[in-house]
């Protein structure tokens, strides 16, 4: 009486394998969400010279706070594309009543995010900070905390927009939810970047931006999971 | 042990500790901004049974199917799979479970035989192309294969959503207004599929306007519910 069989479970891999490839032919296939962050970035960081004016010293010493904070500010952007179009579309219910765990679709939403607006960021950053002057011993140290800075922005991010995304004008209040916890990332980075322009090694305040990461790679998806199951309800 | 109990519930086997009703609700409440949708609701759904809620607009039919399928949580009451809590065995609970919503969970940017593909996949169903080709065939869509969702009308989104039904190991079909959108004939095609997946000893809970005439009355079950106007609170 029957049906045939129960349903296989996939293994985790295969999970996330899954949802990650398609987050990123959606992305793909709907380039705004690529473009739209990157050009924005890239605006920002341009219109400081114009309106600072040209001058090498001035444009170096503030460098890396203007390309942090734009690419705090792009990925903030960019957060909304996470379970919006899901939520609306009723996707995101399909992924919360499937019989994967939650976290790992949200791992595998949150990385191909990353991949999405994370990685054009930091491919595109060394060329802004030429534009910039930024100080030549400083290069590695603007492309390491990018590199561990950026997924925790994606990260961090994704926890306020699984509390948002039930809410129809979330826009303000995600980013009174989220900037206060970029601000730690945003400090350690600068730090660091200041740090390599003197010469001095700077590898505390990598560390600190490494604990971050770990950190919320190991947590958030827990939280994004309980927070997405709030907003649906 | 899943087949022998559903086997007896399907003979109406009177034993207690037999009988194990797929799908429970006892006195589930639901409060919605601050009006009281439906109180003390009991709901035993067994192998076989088709359950159609029914009500006027905004008497909380699709509040009712979010907290059976787990999305929502009842104001009061629980909700049990085969006498356990769904929220302690929700893995095999969802394995069990197929929930349509009134939105179809189709992306745009993707084909229709990609979404296809992606939602059976979701829920652990391998498929090739041949296979999609041939149930997307069932719902009517031959020739859209490999179209964009997004040029796609609402009522061909639906039948994309639609298709995982034929494809589908479990044994719950939760649907809200699984005929929206739909013509005439996809319709009949879909009380076709319903009868099959009964006799087969699955359960369907769905709400429709339509009158579900085709299914015998013993089979037919239905909760209705009445827009009232209890506010709490006062």
């Amino acid at each position: 009486m029957n049906k045939p069989m129960p349903a296989t479970n996939l293994s985790y891999r295969s999970v996330f394998a899954l949802i990650f490839k398609r987050d990123l032919t959606i992305a793909l296939r709907h380039k705004d969400d690529i473009i739209n962050p990157l050009l924005f970035f890239v605006i920002v960081v341009t219109l400081f010279p114009l309106g600072i004016g040209p001058e090498a010293q001035t444009l170096s010493r503030i460098a890396p706070g203007i390309i942090w904070v734009a690419a705090l500010l792009a990925t903030l952007l960019s957060l909304d594309r996470l379970f919006k179009s899901d939520h609306s579309d009723g996707s995101l219910e399909q992924m919360l009543l499937s019989p994967q765990p939650i976290f790992i679709l949200v791992l595998a939403k949150i990385v191909a995010h990353w991949f999405i607006t994370g990685l054009p960021l930091i491919l595109i950053a060394p060329l802004l900070a030429v534009l910039l002057h930024l100080n030549e011993q400083s290069y590695g140290a603007l492309i390491l905390t990018l590199l561990l800075g950026t997924p925790v922005l994606s990260l961090l991010g994704a926890i306020g927009v699984a509390l948002t995304v039930g809410i129809k004008k979330g826009g303000v209040l995600l980013s009174l939810l989220v900037l206060p916890l970029y601000i730690p990332v945003l400090i350690f980075a600068t730090s660091a970047i200041d740090t390599a322009a003197l010469g001095l090694p700077y590898s505390g305040q990598l560390a600190i931006i490494a604990a971050l990461f770990f950190g919320s790679l190991t947590l958030a998806p827990f939280a994004v999971a309980a927070a997405l199951k709030v907003s649906t309800n | 042990m899943s087949a022998t109990n559903l086997d007896n519930a399907n003979l109406g086997v009177n034993n207690a500790n037999e009988k194990q009703s797929l799908l429970s609700a006892s006195s589930v409440t639901c409060i919605r901004e601050e009006r009281l949708l439906f109180d003390q609701l009991n709901i035993e759904i067994n192998a076989g049974d088709i359950v159609q809620v029914e009500g006027p607009n905004g008497s909380g039919k699709t509040s009712l199917l979010r907290i059976l399928a787990g999305l929502s949580l009842p104001y009061e009451g629980k909700v049990q799979y085969r006498n356990q809590s769904i929220s302690t065995c929700q893995e095999a609970f969802h394995q069990d479970l197929l929930y349509l919503g009134h939105l179809p969970g189709v992306k745009g940017e993707m084909s229709a035989q990609e979404n296809l593909q992606f939602n059976l996949a979701l829920h652990g169903i391998k498929s090739n192309i041949v296979e999609t080709e041939s149930t997307l065939a069932q719902v009517n869509l031959t020739g859209f294969e490999e179209s964009l969702a997004s040029h796609l009308s609402a009522g061909q989104h639906r039948k994309i959503s639609l298709a995982r039904l034929y494809k589908s190991n479990a044994r719950i079909w939760i649907l809200d207004e699984p005929f929206t959108a739909i013509d005439k004939q996809g319709v009949q095609a879909l009380e076709q599929l319903f009868k099959a997946h009964l006799t087969q000893g699955g359960c369907i809970i769905l709400t429709t306007h339509q009158d579900l005439l085709t299914f015998p009355s013993q089979q037919l079950k239905k909760i209705t519910l009445d827009y009232t106007f209890d506010s709490i609170g006062e």
